[in-house]
């Protein structure tokens, strides 16, 4: 059994996000999303949310209709897009690796982790593998600082981890 | 004492609404949807309840802040937010009973006169808003959410707000910025958010923990609650959270006022391989380290501020003799550098610079006057020079970690080697021109 339980981000080219429209089924939930709030500027972040689960990422293309569809002008929408850490603003790998650097998982070897993954990887932080595979990021507390250390893969936590367990999750997620 | 708020751990299907109903739940809003909103505000004033999120503000007291004979739409938000380094608990009641707390923001709400509701949850956590969302939809099936439920007249919605990774949006009014479609950037106060708070209107914010503990106050009433723990002040369950060099780090739940030293080596099995116990932080990472023979005092709002720390949010971080406490400190200004949201001078620059400092003074070239440099930023940059308390969050780390352990400090610094002198850069002349271009 292995112990990779994550699916791959499907991440768009940026030439394929230069112009981009909603399709039905978006607009549909941008629909529920606005129900929601009384104010369509408070719809932004779960928009840009379900742009970046749809793209993998928030291309300035993306920004642009986000800007659009909300009536908001395109340097607030820029503005919270690299404002929240979160937002990727350049295409990341299938894989987004990241690691917790903050003090409780340091405490619990977190350092070993992030040198295996360097070293099996060949990246640093903020990098991608040339095969576009996974990108590597140290990230601050994950909240879940009694199973430390936490790698968080996409939207998955992976707790617990030593360099064993690490290589075993990497080889499952293909 | 038996499990409250973790009653359900290790319970199989504990989130569901089944589960929940036969453990009692949704009872206590029965009883609640009956009683006037004031005697709902008494009641939990009365149990001594106060936030969980770290402040320790009385609940009961905040919600009678809100304005009752004003037209405009009430919010009640719930923060998910846990964000503070060290701080691990919320996710373990989203994860063990969801409807607790769901039930916990519909009686809060029905006390201020709130319809709406907004759960703001990390961004990180996603299978945790999943969570929500499911036990939300099962809520609404069963008519505890949504129009006239139970019959009563009363409208509540209930709605997850996602965050998107940026710690300062656990402070209340950065997080409503947010839900707001912005940057997360702490609002002035006042007007404080019971008056002005989400769109303008009236709101309270509450943490999860804090919310949670509602139910059981109304079902089993304030003084049941204010009996559990040290003193009304100082009053019912409490979940620490327990991390770093211990033997079985986790959540714990137990009174509130439990012994440090009962929480570490009783619950948490010790420190990790025999070693002994140098320092802890009590309530995450902002609030001030205190050393190991500070192990004794129970762990409750009031007796951690008489040592000179916060009980914050229970979340305790455990440091064993190894550890370099100007490593540890470096770590920790590294979050806080990263997280200011840059709107204050003092927290923006202070934060930065005081951990410039530090990384220097560990990579081995420190010089005295950089302690008395790291206390002057972090007197300038806490106690109300800043726009939200993210000032002091950085600097109470500072001044405790020199008040405590200032030897490490020094040792490094007596080790030191001088920096190779700096070369100026030579500025480029441009002699076409002078000063202002004339
Ligand atoms: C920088 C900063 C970060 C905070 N982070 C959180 C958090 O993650 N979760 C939380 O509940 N409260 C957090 N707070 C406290 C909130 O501002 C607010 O006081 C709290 O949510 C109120 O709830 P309570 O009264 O139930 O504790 C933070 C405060 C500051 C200044
Ligand atoms: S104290 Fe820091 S985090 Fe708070 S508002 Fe000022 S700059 Fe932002
Ligand atoms: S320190 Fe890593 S999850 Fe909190």
């Amino acid at each position: 059994m292995t112990l990779a339980r994550t699916r791959p981000l499907t991440v768009a080219p940026p030439d394929t996000l230069a112009d981009v429209s909603f399709d039905e089924a978006m607009e549909a939930r941008i629909e529920e999303i606005l129900a929601k709030y009384p104010t369509r500027q408070a719809a932004l972040l779960p928009l840009l949310w379900l742009c970046q689960d749809r793209w993998g990422w928030i291309s300035p293309g993306v920004m642009r209709a986000v800007a659009a569809r909300l009536d908001l002008a395109p340097a607030h929408v820029a503005g919270v897009v690299t404002f929240y850490t979160m937002y990727q603003t350049t295409p990341p790998g299938k894989y987004l690796l990241q690691v917790c650097t903050t003090l409780s998982c340091q405490l619990c070897g977190t350092s070993g982790l992030a040198e295996h993954l360097r070293e099996k990887l060949g990246i640093g932080f903020g990098e991608t593998t040339p095969d576009g595979r996974f990108t590597l990021l140290d990230v601050q507390c994950l909240g879940a600082c009694g199973e430390a250390p936490v790698i968080q893969v996409n939207n998955d936590y992976y707790t617990g981890m030593t360099p064993e367990k690490l290589d075993e999750l990497l080889d499952g997620l293909q | 004492m038996k499990p409250i708020l973790l009653r359900a751990r290790g319970e199989e299907n504990s989130r569901s609404i089944n589960t929940y109903l036969r453990l009692g739940g949704y009872a206590a809003l029965k009883r609640a949807l009956i009683m006037d909103p004031a005697d709902v505000r008494e009641e939990v004033k009365n149990s001594g309840l106060r936030g969980r999120g770290g402040a320790g503000f009385p609940a009961g007291v905040k919600w009678g802040f809100v304005p009752q004979s004003t037209t405009r739409p009430r919010y009640l938000i719930c923060n998910a937010d846990e964000s503070e380094p060290g701080t691990f608990k919320d996710r373990e009641i989203i994860h063990t009973e969801p409807h607790m707390l769901l039930e916990g923001i519909i009686i809060a709400s029905y006390a201020i006169g709130a319809n709406t509701a907004y759960i703001y949850i990390r961004g990180e956590f996603w299978t945790e808003a999943e969570i929500l969302e499911r036990a939300i939809a099962e809520a609404c099936r069963k008519k505890y959410l949504g129009k006239d439920i139970l019959r009563t007249g009363f409208d509540i919605d209930i709605h997850v707000h996602r965050g998107a990774g940026a710690y300062i949006c656990g402070e209340e009014t950065a997080l409503i910025e947010s839900i707001e479609g912005k940057r997360g950037q702490p609002r002035l106060k006042p007007p404080f958010p019971a008056v002005v708070g989400l769109f303008g209107c009236p709101t309270v914010v509450n943490n999860v923990e804090t919310l949670a503990c509602v139910p059981h106050i109304i079902e089993h009433g304030a003084e049941w609650f204010a009996g559990i723990g040290r003193d009304v002040r100082n009053s019912g369950p409490k979940l620490y959270g327990v991390s770093g060099h211990v033997e079985k780090p986790g959540v714990y739940e137990l009174p509130m006022g439990t012994t440090f030293r009962e929480i570490i080596y009783e619950h948490a099995g010790g420190i990790r391989g025999g070693k002994k116990l140098k320092a802890f932080i009590p309530g995450g990472s902002s609030c001030p380290v205190l050393p190991a023979d500070r192990v004794d005092i129970p762990a409750d709002f009031d007796s951690v501020a008489e040592a000179g720390s916060m009980l914050g949010s229970g979340g305790i971080i455990v440091m064993d003799e190894t550890v370099d406490m100007v490593w540890a400190l470096e770590n920790l200004l590294t979050f806080y550098a990263h997280e200011s949201c840059g709107q204050c001078t003092p927290c923006r620059e202070g934060s930065d610079w005081a951990l410039d400092i530090v990384r220097r003074i560990r990579a081995g070239h420190g010089q005295p006057r950089d302690l008395e440099a790291l206390e002057r930023i972090s007197r300038h940059a806490s106690q109300g020079m800043t726009i939200c308390p993210l000032g002091d969050a950085f600097c109470g780390p500072i001044a405790s970690f020199l008040k405590h352990f200032r030897h490490e400090f020094e040792d490094y610094i007596a080790r030191a080697e001088p920096l190779p002198p700096k070369k100026l850069p030579v500025l480029p002349v441009r002699s076409d021109r002078g000063p202002f271009g004339i």
